[in-house]
Formats: structure tokens, sequence, C-alpha cells
């Protein structure tokens, strides 16, 4: 009796001396038996998977409308696809009214949780995680909504994800709360979206913290993002990411980074603690590609920024990326830091009006003692600027995400 | 009466006769077992399409691990498919029938080839293949239905499996190395994954389409093009006379004459990538657009940045790189095994060689800078 753990002991001893672990066993029958009660789903199912750890091998997917899909907790029940053989997810979702909760997905070979294209989604209390921490070789994004409508992530967990741990993309109507990414490239990055608000999350330890970006040559630009009573704290990790993606331009110690985007509103955060800046406002050009890369209809000018009424913790003591370093030395001393807003400078010189943005398209800092940097990245970093004149002005609030599935928890 | 049925029966078991193929135009009572669809029929040791169904192949098809199909369709009597350009309208009760095999020699080794097998009077021979699965398309009044039926070892029959299954495979090449294939049968819903090609609108087929059955077919009774068979067949209304104007892709693996090497790449782009990245598809998130009406541009993948490729990009810039096939994500993706990377995301645990050396010659062959 007392030789069976010794032995199982010395075996993973022996294991971990020859740095092999052996490929974990699917449980064969309980994948079969979920995946066919997914196929056979029907509007209103509710798919209840109880506490345990579930080995798994190939992608799940759901293609029926009305589903919910529940968990015992996300660190009760928890979908490992460690040595996962086919599938470009751990769940792929194709449908409508949605909801999932309670439930964690570990170790999956690309993304996590993927829904595309459907309507009213709810994500609750799920957790994604790569369990070895952050790695390049993890998978893209934990959880994963793209071109959905009327999405409610809340209270969810993402770590260690080789792009975003919460991934947004070209969907409409977004509230992404109370949930917790750390150790990702991107904490939570909302992309080529209409109408999101991002609350009291916690973004810590990723390389950049928030990001809200465009990227061109998709059917929807994004805007109208509002980023607030968030912590973004500490998101100073080495940018894990592949070129190539759109997080691979972020530097290590971002913050919250608006790329290309229009109409953003960050304010309320306790930002801080990062290497580079707490707040960067960048345009596509700065990530290295040229117009032969975009549509001419593509907007890369993050137009209609107001970043007010933040705690700004210490940062910009240490930039990433070599041109950000000896600026920060020539303009600031080796002991210096870097104001809390960094700004790449390229504005749309078509649209100005006496050489200032038209006030709704204006970068407005309203933020106390805050400061930006214009890097003059149009121009090679020649005349950077920290003269604050024509950015100290208010914008508009913009409007609240209405999102029914929103209202009704927040009074349960 | 009843005696009369059972004769009837019983005679039909005798000479082996298969019933005629199933018409299930509504419900959800799908057989269990492939044979009670009547599509396939075996005679001394062959196994064919029955005769009321219409065997075809298309010009480039899909890469699935180098196995080869058996392809057939089945309308109801008296009904016809109608000819569009993008899809044919195929009447109620249809069903598409596809068996994946591999070729098998004399030890029962399977093989890595791109022959034809089929003998076009007697099917397939059975002791020189190996049936993996069958993936029958129904057309119901609702839609579309994607069923996967696994084969058993005997080549006894085949059972619907839901969730799919898979098998580990060895293929012999002609050099005598072998190729190790995990081979993945989809679930029901992987099916529909790529048969779904316009989102919202149920699966759909995806092969018998004018532009990939437009070519030459060797059937009992000699060869001729597919389109204008099934048209004298009675199965297809509304062929454009003389086949004008008819869509064309580039023939496999050896191109017709005078089909340029673009053509090639783009035949196989379309059979392997557009029915998810087109304007509609699961793949239209990423913007990349792969469809016959998209134009060589941004949108086809020159110089564009990928999306949300994550480790899918290979570190690479853009998708198609003009005369550096190393600097593009696609070639990267297509030359890939890994399920988080590779390209298609299902349906290959191989990389096709062949296919590769096309799309990397013409990605060579394309000038400019990005």
């Amino acid at each position: 009796m007392r030789l069976a753990p010794l032995s199982v002991l010395t075996l993973s001893v022996l294991l971990a001396a020859c740095g092999e672990e052996p490929a974990p066993v699917a449980n064969l029958d309980f994948q079969k038996d979920l995946q066919t009660q997914l196929i056979k789903a029907k509007p209103g199912t509710v798919i209840e998977i109880p506490a345990g750890t579930y080995q798994l091998d190939r992608s799940l997917s759901l293609k029926v409308s009305g589903v919910t899909i529940k968990g015992a907790g996300m660190d009760k029940t928890i979908l490992n696809f460690k040595g996962q053989k086919s599938g470009a997810e751990g769940l792929l979702v194709d449908a409508s009214d949605f909801t999932i909760e309670d439930i964690a997905f570990e170790d999956t070979k690309g993304d996590s949780l993927k829904v595309v294209g459907g309507k009213n989604i709810i994500i609750r209390r799920v957790r994604t995680e790569w369990t070895n921490g952050p790695a390049t070789e993890n998978g893209a994004y934990g959880i994963y909504p793209v071109q959905t409508e009327n999405t409610l992530i809340d209270g969810a967990v993402a770590i260690g994800a080789s792009d975003a741990g919460i991934y947004v993309g070209q969907s409409r109507n977004v509230v992404v709360r109370n949930s917790r990414a750390e150790r990702n490239v991107a904490g939570i990055e909302i992309e080529n979206t209409i109408d999101a608000d991002v609350y009291d999350n916690v973004a810590t330890g990723n390389t950049g913290g928030i990001l809200v970006f465009n990227m061109p040559n998709l059917p929807q630009a994004g805007r109208v993002t509002r980023v607030f009573r968030n912590k973004i704290e500490g998101n100073n990790h080495k940018n894990f990411g592949h070129k190539g993606t759109p997080v691979a331009s972020v530097p290590a110690g971002s913050g919250v980074v608006i790329n290309s985007n229009d109409d953003v509103e960050v304010f309320d955060n306790d930002i801080g603690n990062h290497k580079t800046a707490n707040v960067i406002i960048s345009s596509y050009f700065s990530t290295g590609y040229t117009d032969l890369s975009t549509a001419e209809s593509f907007d890369p000018y993050p137009e209609g920024i107001h970043i007010h009424g933040n705690r700004f913790g210490p940062g910009g003591e240490s930039p990433d990326h070599l041109e950000l370093k000896a600026l920060k030395v020539s303009q600031f001393g080796l002991n210096g830091r870097l104001p809390d807003i960094l700004w790449d400078g390229y504005v749309n010189l078509d649209i100005l009006v006496d050489g200032k943005l038209p006030a709704d398209r204006a970068i407005c800092i309203n933020n106390g003692e805050a400061g930006m940097i214009n890097v003059d990245g149009p121009n090679n970093y020649k005349n950077i600027s920290t003269d604050m004149t024509n950015y100290r002005c208010s914008l508009p609030p913009l409007p609240a995400v209405k999102l029914a599935s929103a209202d009704a928890d927040q009074g349960a | 009466m009843r005696r009369l049925l059972l004769g009837a029966l019983l005679l039909l078991a005798g000479c082996e006769q298969q019933p005629a193929p199933l018409y299930l135009p509504q419900g959800d009572n799908y057989p269990e077992k492939l044979s009670e669809w009547g599509m396939l029929q075996r005679a001394d040791g062959f196994i064919a399409p029955v005769a009321e169904a219409l065997p075809y192949d298309l010009n480039t098809p899909l890469f699935t691990d180098y196995a080869h199909k058996l392809r057939s369709v089945w309308m109801p009597a008296g009904t016809a498919a109608t000819y569009a350009e993008a899809h044919f309208d195929y009447p109620v009760g249809t069903v598409l029938s596809k068996t994946f095999y591999y070729p098998k020699d004399a030890q029962g080794r399977l093989l890595l080839n791109e022959q034809d097998d089929r003998d076009p009077q007697r099917g397939l021979e059975l002791a020189r293949v190996q049936l993996i699965e069958t993936r029958i398309l129904l057309k119901q009044q609702d839609g579309w239905v994607a069923l996967p039926y696994v084969w058993d070892e005997q080549q006894q029959e085949a059972h619907l499996e839901w969730a799919g299954d898979s098998r580990e495979l060895s293929l012999l090449n002609a050099e005598g190395k072998t190729q190790a294939v995990a081979y993945q049968v989809p679930d029901a819903n992987q099916c529909a994954g790529c048969h779904e090609e316009t989102a919202g609108q149920g699966v759909n087929p995806l092969g018998p389409k004018a532009r990939h059955l437009n070519k030459d077919f060797a059937y009992a009774d000699g060869t001729h093009n597919q389109l204008q068979h099934w048209q004298q067949q009675g199965r297809l209304q509304a062929v454009p006379a003389e086949l004008q104007g008819v869509p064309q892709n580039a023939l496999w693996p050896t191109p017709r004459a005078g089909e340029s090497l673009e053509q090639q790449a783009r035949s196989y782009l379309d059979a392997n990538c557009s029915h998810c990245h087109n304007p509609k598809g699961p793949g239209r998130t990423s913007g990349l657009l792969l469809d016959p009406a998209t134009g060589i541009g941004i949108s086809y993948g020159l110089c564009k940045q990928p999306v949300a490729a994550g480790k899918g990009s290979g570190d690479r810039l853009v998708d198609i790189h003009p005369g550096q096939p190393d600097k593009s994500v696609l070639l990267f993706r297509v030359e890939s095994v890994d399920p988080s990377i590779m390209m298609p995301e299902l349906g290959r645990s191989a990389v096709h060689a062949e296919g590769v050396e096309v799309l990397r010659n013409w990605i060579a062959s394309l000038d400019g800078d990005c």
C-alpha cells in the first residue's frame, strides 16, 4: 500500500529529470459524450458538467443557438487540452443566445473559447489559462468573441495567452467587467469594436494592460470605447507575442494602449508601475507597416481620445524599444522618467483647422498633473514635445453601453 | 400481400441487390448504418456508387491527408438540380456521398499516391483499398444535413458517428518512405464548420459547383464533360449552351494546357480555403478572402497584416509577400501541422507537399514589395 505513492513519486521525479512529460490520456468517452450533447442540443438545452478535471484531445464545438453550458466553478470544472491533437481552439461557438459559466479551459493548443458571429453572448466566471505560465508557444487568445453583438464578459479570468487574454474583435455592444487578465501579452484587447464598456477589471503582469485597437482591412472600424474603474498595474512582462500580430508592437510596460481607434474615454482608473508609459496613444503607422498594407478607407489616426480623472502611479522610467530608451535618456536624463502619457504624434493633416484637430476629433488630457509627450513619430522623433497647450481640453462623456444581460446581473 | 413483400425482400437479399437510395425529405431519423442509404453497392469484390446515382469528381479537390475520394450524387426520381454559377439548387431529398479511402498494396499497406483507382465499370476493388469514412450530405426541406459514417476494419459497414473518430495511419509513398497520418473523422459540427460557407445559411455542398465540376469524367459508357452528362441524364437544368461562360478551375494534379501558375494557385486556394475565407464565411473575421471573386490585392493577402493569427503568424509580417514565400504567413500556415497554426484548421495532419509547392512557386513569381 505504501509503495504505490512512492513509485508514482519516483516516476514523476524521473520524468522531470529527463524533461519529458508523457502526453496526458484523453477521457475519450467524456469527450465524445460532451461533443454529442453539443451536436444534439436544442434551443433551451442546459449542458451541466460536474466538478472534475477532464482531459480532451480535440476541439469542442457548438452550432445550436439558445444553449447554456454550466460547470461547477472555474476552479472545479476544468477542461484540460494538453496534448490536443486537432482543432484550433478549445470550444468554438457559432451560435446566438449562448451562455457559458463556471468552467475553466486549460492548455488549449490554440485559442481557448472562441465565439464567432452570435448575438446575446454571456461569458461569466470562465477561466482560460495556460498552466505553464507565459510562453510563446501558448495559444493566442483566451476568451475570444469576434463579430458578436450584445456580449457580456463578467468575472472571467485569463492567464498566459500568447496574444490577448480577453480579446473582443469586430463586435458591437460589449461589456467586459469584474474580470482579471494576468501574464498575457495583452491583458484585455478591444479591437475594431463599436460600443464597449470595460470596467472594474484587473490587468496585471501583462506586456500591455488594456488595449483599444483598430486594424485595417476588416469589415468594421471600431469606435466608442470606455475604459474606467479598472486597476491596471505593473504590466511589464517581456513581449512574448509573435511578429506580425497586432500586439507584437506593444512595448513591455504599457498600461493602456489606444491604437488607431476613435472615441475612446479612459477615466477613473488606477494605472501605475509601467516601465514604458501608463498610457500610449498611437497610430497604425507606428507598427511598421506601410500604406501598401492598408485599404484606402482605413483611418489610422486615433481621434476623439479623452484621458481624464485617472490615478497614475509611477511609470516611464525604463521604456521598452530602443528609440524610446534613447529618447528618455536624452530628454529626461538617466534617472528621469517619461510622462504618464506617450503619443506617437501622427495626425491626419487633412482635417486640421488652424493647425489643430477639430474639437470633437481632439486628443484631450484632463488628468491633473499628468503630462503627455509627443514623440513626433512622423519626423523620426525630431521635434519631441511635452507642450500640453493644445491638449488640455475635455470631450463630452461617451454614452454608456446598454446591455440587458449586464443590467440584469447588476440587479441580482 | 405480406408474404409477397417478404418474398421480394428475400429475393433482393439473395442477389445482394441494394435498395434504391433513401428518400428522407424531413425528420431526423437518420440511418445508423451507411448501407441503409443505398448509395453504394458491392459486387464481386468491388464497391461502387449505385446505378441510380451519378459518380463525379472535381478539378482541384480539397486535400485531406492524401485520402482518395469516391463521390456520388443521387436525386429523387424525376427531379433535377438547377444550374447557377455559384451554387446549384439541388432538389429536396438529394444525397451526396463521399467515401474517403486509401489505396492498399498486396501486403495490405496503405499507399500515398494521387492515382485514380476507380474502374469506370466496377468501382473500387475492396482488396486494394482501405475505406475510412463516408460523409453523407442530405438535402431536407429545412436545409442540408452533414452526417459522418466511419467504416469498420473489415469494410463491411460504416456507422454514424456524430462525434467523429480518429485513426493513426501510416502511408507508404512511391520511394518506399512512410508518412504518418493522424486521420481525424470530423464530428457533425466540424462538417458544418466548413460546409456553412455563408454564415447563417446552414450547410451547403462545397464540391459539386460549376467551377469544380466542369471537367471530363470517365463514365461506364465513355468520357464526357460532367455538367453536360448530368444535363443529358436529366439531372441538371439550365446549363449554358456549349458551356458558354461556365467557370472552370485548374485541373489537379496535372493542369490543362494553358492553365497558368496563378490559376493553379487560385484553384488550390479556392478548394482548400475559400469555404471559410470568403466575405460571408467563418474566416471572414481575418479579413483574408481567398474566394474566386476576390482579386489579388490586400484582401487576397498581398502585403496584408494578419489580424488574429497568434502564433500562426510565424513571426512573418504579411500573409503574402510578393516574391518571398518564406516571408509569407500563408505559406507558414500551410506548411505547419500544429493544430493552432495550420491552415486549413481541420482535415489534415500531414503537409500537402505538392500543394505547398504550387503556392510557393506562385508567391515567388509575384512582383513587388510590401
